[in-house]
């Protein structure tokens, strides 16, 4: 993506400082080849929610390992492949009839990568960050998780080196599923917290 | 472009009102133009050249003027982030960045707090254990820290001790590190804001060094 000497009516103002800002790196030598693509295709393909999924499905059908990744939530991910930046100091928070969790991160967008993926746009943004943590009665309502008033909520703000993940309730009438049809089942949402099964 | 003095900054955004309602999407793409990616992968190789901490980083992101803060979303935040990182690292210039752009280039404000020389003795063991009451500290440092304004001078519960590590407030302003034990803080959400309501708890990640005995 080089700009050099003209700039495509097409470029909006941002893409055009992304591209002076790579230009300029690399010929620097500081951007290795390929690396671009790298990242896209790591974050595109190998990691997302279908890993947190993964982790659900497991510990809704082995007790002992929910044990585990609710005593241990880093070395239980581990368990299945799962690891690495922002995913280096996880702790799973179980939602149950009585008690519904929910994560934020109100600094910034601190989110468990490994497990969930990239955080999505309206977790990032203002709104969600500010209001998560002020009436997260009201905001879960609005979003589609109606909670009865009984029920305790504790949200979790990543504002250190833990990432959360929340573990749903499995839904009823899911007896009979294998692991990996239960996987199947399992949304981004649930795991952030602001959605049911 | 004026000086904009960023004590408590606008990324401090836990409580804040009238931003807007949450537009939620029930699913999207990883990046949804190449920019973003390109973005993303440029900062990783700039906080690699430059050798940032994960608090460097963050505050270049906080450092932004607000209102482009506010107005531009997260990977403009690091396509920010990392200009800023390179042209303050001098590995870029900001009219090199310009001429390139072919226009304004917009970078994070100036770094306000001096950098840290003497970082501190580690705190190796947890001052305070579950169930223990503690208030967070009430004050409003110039540079990084990662102590929500929404919870300062108010008392908790701890939660959970969590393991040790770097103090964001050191490793943002040099070289040198801090380790301390961080807790997940328990809050009563009736209690932080006033407004009666109940049945909500909110857990905030704090460094020891936040906390006071209460």
């Amino acid at each position: 993506m080089n700009t050099e000497g003209h700039h495509p009516a097409d470029m909006t103002p941002v893409e055009q400082r992304v591209a002076a800002l790579e230009a300029l790196l690399t010929e620097q030598g500081l951007v290795p080849e390929g690396f671009i693509e790298e990242i896209t295709r790591r974050y595109e393909s190998e990691i997302g929610p279908m890993n947190g999924a993964r982790v659900v499905a497991r510990a809704w059908t082995d007790p002992q390992y929910k044990l585990r990744l609710l005593a241990e939530g880093t070395a239980a991910i581990a368990e299945l492949g799962f690891g690495g930046p922002e995913g280096d100091h996880m702790v799973v928070v179980e939602n149950t009839a009585a008690v519904h969790n929910v994560i934020v991160c109100t600094l910034c967008s601190c989110y468990p990568w490994p497990v969930l993926g990239l955080p999505p746009t309206w977790y990032k943004d203002p709104p969600y960050r500010a209001r998560m943590v002020r009436e997260p009665r009201a905001l879960l309502a609005e979003m589609g998780c109606q909670l009865p008033d009984d029920v305790e909520i504790r949200v979790w703000d990543s504002s250190a080196e833990v990432r959360y993940l929340v573990l749903p309730q499995r839904p009823p009438g899911t007896e009979g599923m294998t692991e990996a049809e239960l996987a199947g089942l399992v949304t981004r949402d649930s795991m952030i917290g602001v959605a049911h099964l | 472009m004026g000086r904009v003095l960023l004590v408590d900054g606008i990324h401090d955004l836990g409580g804040m009102q009238g931003l807007g309602p949450v537009v939620h999407s029930p699913a999207e793409p990883a990046f949804h133009d190449r920019w973003q990616a390109v973005a993303r992968a440029l900062l990783v190789v700039v906080a690699g050249a430059v050798r940032a901490s994960g608090g460097e980083f963050r505050h270049s992101i906080e450092r932004m003027e607000p209102g482009h803060y506010l107005t531009s979303g997260y990977y403009e935040h690091w396509l920010t982030a990392a200009a800023t990182l390179a042209v303050e690292h001098r590995l870029v210039t900001r009219f090199e960045l310009q001429a390139r752009a072919g226009g304004w280039f917009p970078l994070s404000g100036p770094v306000l707090a001096p950098p840290v020389v003497d970082a501190g003795p580690d705190v190796g063991e947890a001052r305070f254990g579950v169930g223990d009451r503690v208030r967070v500290r009430d004050w409003h440092p110039p540079g990084h820290t990662r102590c929500p304004r929404y919870v300062r001078g108010k008392a908790g519960v701890v939660a959970r001790v969590h393991g040790t590590h770097s103090v964001p407030d050191v490793e943002a302003h040099g070289t040198a590190r801090r380790y301390e034990p961080t807790y997940s803080v328990r809050f009563d959400a009736g209690h932080l804001w006033g407004d009666g309501q109940r049945g909500v708890s909110v857990h905030v990640d704090l460094w020891d060094s936040y906390l006071e005995p209460s």
